[in-house]
């Protein structure tokens, strides 16, 4: 379950679990977190939670509502969020990042069906002084293993080539893009792709296979090596890692 | 030309880098004009089950109804043969699924999504349900024809949430649709029309959550040459990202045009071939 942890002035006051579908902030005592402090709003502001995802939304506060030094009015809350009301700090921390399940486990698909989420028990308000301390995890947690990761790995150096005859020897291609294709369309063509752990060359098309280092390729994806000479429908050109 | 030449179907399926087995299952026939692809859920091994069951039971119905019927032609109510067809299969292998999840305890709770693509007379219907997909390469422009059966979606759509923001979202695993959950199913069914040249791509989100639209449109264009080498190539990239789901694609290249014979003797000429 994902929370928020409440601190002012780098002092952490408590820890709010969202177990409820809106909690909302507020000077007033009716709300689910209620901060006591003049800069607060009576009704500040709202977290809506819906399973795994959190939105705050600023209730047309006085003083306003910050999300990472940033004003906004609505928000949709990401792990490691800091979120700014006056002098008080919530700093959001997802499920994922606490390591609550195994990724495999919550990224299965399952059917969502109406009544499958229940109302939970009320937050107790803020002002419980009594509010335990000690759980709140370090912020250099996990990173959230939700997005994406980023499409090529910033770990292999770029490669690049460069032709070695025809009429444009000399001329360097820098292999940034996942995948580069070389020859001609229709007489044979092959491509490199950049992976994580390297370049690896397959055909594409045509007759005739990539030649590498003066040995035929098969149609399996073959890695190159740093001054590799390949040739494709006649062209030789050098395949080489930028330092 | 005919369905087996004017298609050309591929399909991979791969656990993925962190699953210890197969959820998905996918269909392909080029001379009937079948893309179907099946992404199951449920403890145990019985999404597997569901997701089996889904494309066994509608390869199998269609095998014999493909040859027998005109699909472009409409009923008596101006109903599509085509979608009356989809929309009967789909309802029996939704009961086949929901009343094996009911019977057997071992099954209890199991679903599956689909995405069922079949190609006739230069067009495609199309049906679908949960959150697996079809995208559709044409000259160039990648674009998505299903609309996902999904929280997240329903969030896109009412505007609680923007497009960039989704990415991060941690509800992305929750369809709200699925084969085999409840006694009766809503696919969503539609008609596109086919030109020579384009690709259509039927995946499962073990795709599409790993591997960002553009880079899975750019691998489609770069290596339209060569549709099989295409579809290990989207494979490797979602596992190359960390692969946390099945991975399922099924490639459909249009080679040339498949209009259905119109007048009596080209019906005559298409019968004698």
């Amino acid at each position: 379950m994902a929370k928020l942890i409440l601190s002012m002035d780098g002092l952490v006051l408590k820890e709010i679990p969202l177990n409820k579908e809106r909690i909302t902030i507020g000077r007033k005592p009716h709300n689910d977190i209620q901060i006591d402090n003049l800069a607060i709003s009576g009704e500040h502001a709202a977290i809506v939670t819906i399973l795994n995802d959190s939105f705050l939304e600023d209730l047309n506060s006085t003083n306003g509502t910050l999300v990472n030094g940033q004003t906004i009015k609505k928000h949709f809350l990401r792990n490691n969020d800091v979120v700014e009301l006056g002098k008080y700090k919530l700093k959001y921390m997802s499920d994922v990042a606490a390591g609550g399940a195994a990724p495999a486990d919550f990224e299965k698909t399952m059917v969502l069906r109406p009544g499958a989420i229940r109302p939970q028990e009320p937050v107790r308000p803020v002002n419980d002084t009594h509010a335990s301390m000690a759980a709140s995890p370090s912020p250099s947690a996990a990173p959230p293993v939700a997005q994406k990761p980023a499409a090529a790995a910033a770990s292999v150096p770029v490669g690049a080539i460069q032709l070695l005859n025809g009429a444009n020897a000399g001329k360097e291609l820098e292999l940034t893009k996942t995948l580069t294709t070389l020859g001609k369309p229709g007489v044979q063509v092959a491509v490199i792709a950049k992976r994580p752990h390297g370049y690896f060359i397959t055909h594409v098309e045509g007759a005739h296979f990539p030649v590498v280092n003066g040995e035929t390729l098969d149609a399996q994806a073959h890695q190159l090596n740093d001054h590799d000479v390949i040739e494709i429908a006649g062209i030789k050109m050098e395949f080489f890692l930028k330092v | 030309m005919n369905l087996a030449e004017a298609l050309e179907i591929v399909t991979r399926t791969d656990p993925g880098m962190v699953r210890s087995h197969n959820e998905d299952a996918v269909y392909g026939d080029a001379a009937l004009g079948l893309a179907i692809l099946a992404d199951g859920m449920g403890g145990y091994n019985a999404g597997e089950v569901a997701s089996g069951m889904a494309t066994t039971l509608l390869a199998n119905n269609f095998s014999g109804i493909v040859p027998t019927c005109v699909p472009q032609a409409l009923d008596v109510n101006g109903q599509s043969i085509a979608h009356l067809h989809m929309a009967d299969q789909i309802g029996a292998a939704n009961s086949a699924i929901y009343n094996a999840a009911q019977s057997q305890p071992q099954y209890a709770g199991m679903g599956t999504t689909l995405v069922f693509a079949w190609f006739y007379d230069n067009r495609l219907s199309l049906a679908h349900v949960g959150d697996s997909r079809l995208y559709r390469l044409r000259q160039g422009a990648f674009q998505q024809l299903t609309k996902d059966h999904s929280l997240l979606q329903e969030q896109l759509d009412s505007g609680m949430i923007t497009a960039e923001e989704a990415r991060f979202s941690q509800n992305k695993n929750l369809v709200t649709r699925a084969l085999g959950v409840d006694p009766l199913v809503e696919a969503d069914i539609n008609d596109y029309d086919v030109l020579p040249g384009d690709i259509y791509l039927l995946c499962s989100d073990g795709l599409n959550d790993m591997v960002e639209d553009d880079e899975i449109g750019l691998t489609l264009q770069t290596l339209a040459a060569n549709l099989g080498l295409a579809a290990e190539q989207l494979v490797q990239m979602a596992n190359d990202n960390g692969g946390r789901d099945n991975v399922s694609v099924i490639l459909v290249k249009v080679r040339g045009d498949y209009a259905a014979p119109r007048s009596w003797w080209q019906k005559l000429l298409a019968w004698l071939k």
